[in-house]
């Protein structure tokens, strides 16, 4: 196999770098759309936040190969069924998120939350317009190390035969060449590298007060 | 289903023999031990130069967040294939294998030891100094106590991502818990697949239960204290 493999092989690569961003994203946008109601939920209520974070602490220790293969087990699904990844991810998201969030909220000073009521805002409109906001730079913060570290761990999934950028690993071991392994390090560097710029970049338009006082 | 699974588990003749049960959990400690070991040896002394003196801090940090978008698989099979052709014995795939366990774990240890040691009031510090400690008795009896909690959340987070790795590392024809995922997978043999990931999971999680007593252990009551 020679260098020529990777331009000859463009669209392969393309299609998998595709699967890869699926399977990358979705788990953590769903992990987001759960996580910010417990992690509120633990932050109000820390006999909750207890079981919250202990319990996803504990799913978070399973090894990701593990969870893989337990998923199909559990929730009925094929072996091979990408939805397994989708869930393990998720999984691992929302046990990130949820103390990130948790412990955001917490942060808010009690002196902010007071001049909110001051000056008039309700309950709601005190967290979704104060408190919330002002926890989001530790939660885009934790996000780009949730989105980072999902395209590392999606690649496992093809020692059992799920197709995205790890195939080009397990590719390189059977056929004994690095070629396609060089590869798809490089593809998994750069869509890790696309994502947490992209999560960076709406992080600092949602946050521009962050900017302004620094 | 789950009663395929215990039945698998539970069978005697799947714990015996040289790629039995009992056999693959003592490779999978054997080198979530060994890989630990020598990370800490080079993880723990950088992370106290680092916490101690403050150098290095944005190094570091960079280092730590490349190690985590870098693909385990992909860097486990591109070293197998660079090394193997070196080392001519069945080294080939162990020592390959041994060195991307050491490799993940030490930006953990580092940044948990330096963060720790970092985190501390600089004030307990100047106190120690102020009171005559030499900088290795600062070190020594004041930064390392300190820190515990997060030295201690490295190493275990360090520790994760051997016995996480391990078991991927089956697919470069390495031992341990990870064999009976991958070779059952090949067989189509969904109860010795489940049982491993079991096996695997009861492994994960003891050694972290065992890993945050130690912690409790290593820490000094007068900090217990405060935190209460």
């Amino acid at each position: 196999m020679s260098w020529s493999w990777i331009p000859r092989h463009l669209d392969d690569i393309w299609d998998l770098t595709l699967s890869h961003l699926w399977l990358t994203l979705l788990p953590t946008l769903i992990g987001l759309v759960i996580a910010v109601p417990l992690g509120t939920l633990a932050a109000y209520l820390p006999k909750v936040k207890q079981i919250i974070v202990g319990g996803f602490g504990m799913l978070y220790t399973i090894p990701s190969l593990a969870l893989f293969v337990l998923l199909p087990g559990i929730i009925g699904t094929k072996i091979l069924d990408p939805v397994n990844i989708v869930v393990a991810l998720t999984i691992y998201t929302v046990a990130l998120l949820v103390r990130v969030i948790a412990d955001g909220l917490l942060s808010v000073p009690p002196v902010t939350l007071q001049a909110a009521t001051g000056m008039g805002l309700g309950l709601r409109q005190r967290f979704f317009k104060v408190q919330l906001p002002l926890a989001l730079p530790p939660l885009i913060s934790g996000l780009r190390v949730v989105v980072v570290s999902n395209v590392s761990i999606v690649t496992v999934a093809a020692t059992i035969g799920i197709s995205q950028l790890g195939s080009l690993f397990t590719m390189g071991f059977t056929r004994r060449s690095f070629i396609p392994i060089v590869a798809g390090l490089g593809a998994c560097l750069i869509l890790a590298l696309v994502l947490d710029l992209l999560i960076a970049t709406i992080g600092r338009r949602l946050t521009p007060w962050v900017r302004a006082a620094g | 289903m789950i009663g395929r699974v215990f039945a698998w588990l539970t069978d005697p003749a799947n714990w015996q023999g040289s790629d039995g049960i009992a056999a693959q959990l003592g490779y999978h400690l054997l080198y979530t031990a060994i890989a630990l070991a020598v990370a800490l040896v080079i993880g723990f002394p950088l992370g106290v130069y680092i916490g101690h003196t403050g150098k290095g801090q944005t190094v570091l940090m960079g280092l730590a967040n490349a190690a985590r978008a870098l693909p385990t698989l992909g860097l486990l099979i591109l070293l197998v294939l660079l090394l193997a052709p070196v080392i001519k014995s069945n080294l080939a795939f162990t020592a390959p294998g041994l060195f991307v366990l050491v490799l993940l774990a030490i930006p953990p240890i580092i940044s948990g030891t330096a963060s720790g040691i970092g985190a501390i009031d600089r004030g307990t510090i100047d106190a120690a100094r102020g009171m005559g400690c030499s900088e290795w008795r600062i070190i020594l009896a004041v930064e390392i106590p300190c820190g515990v909690p997060l030295i201690f959340s490295g190493i275990r987070s360090g520790l994760l991502q051997i016995v996480s790795t391990a078991t991927v590392a089956a697919y470069v024809s390495l031992n341990g818990l990870g064999r009976f995922i991958l070779d059952g997978r090949a067989t189509n043999n969904y109860p010795q697949i489940a049982g491993g990931a079991v096996l695997i999971t009861v492994l994960a999680i003891g050694l972290e239960l065992t890993f945050a007593g130690l912690q409790r252990l290593a820490t000094s009551p007068g900090l217990l204290h405060q935190a209460a």
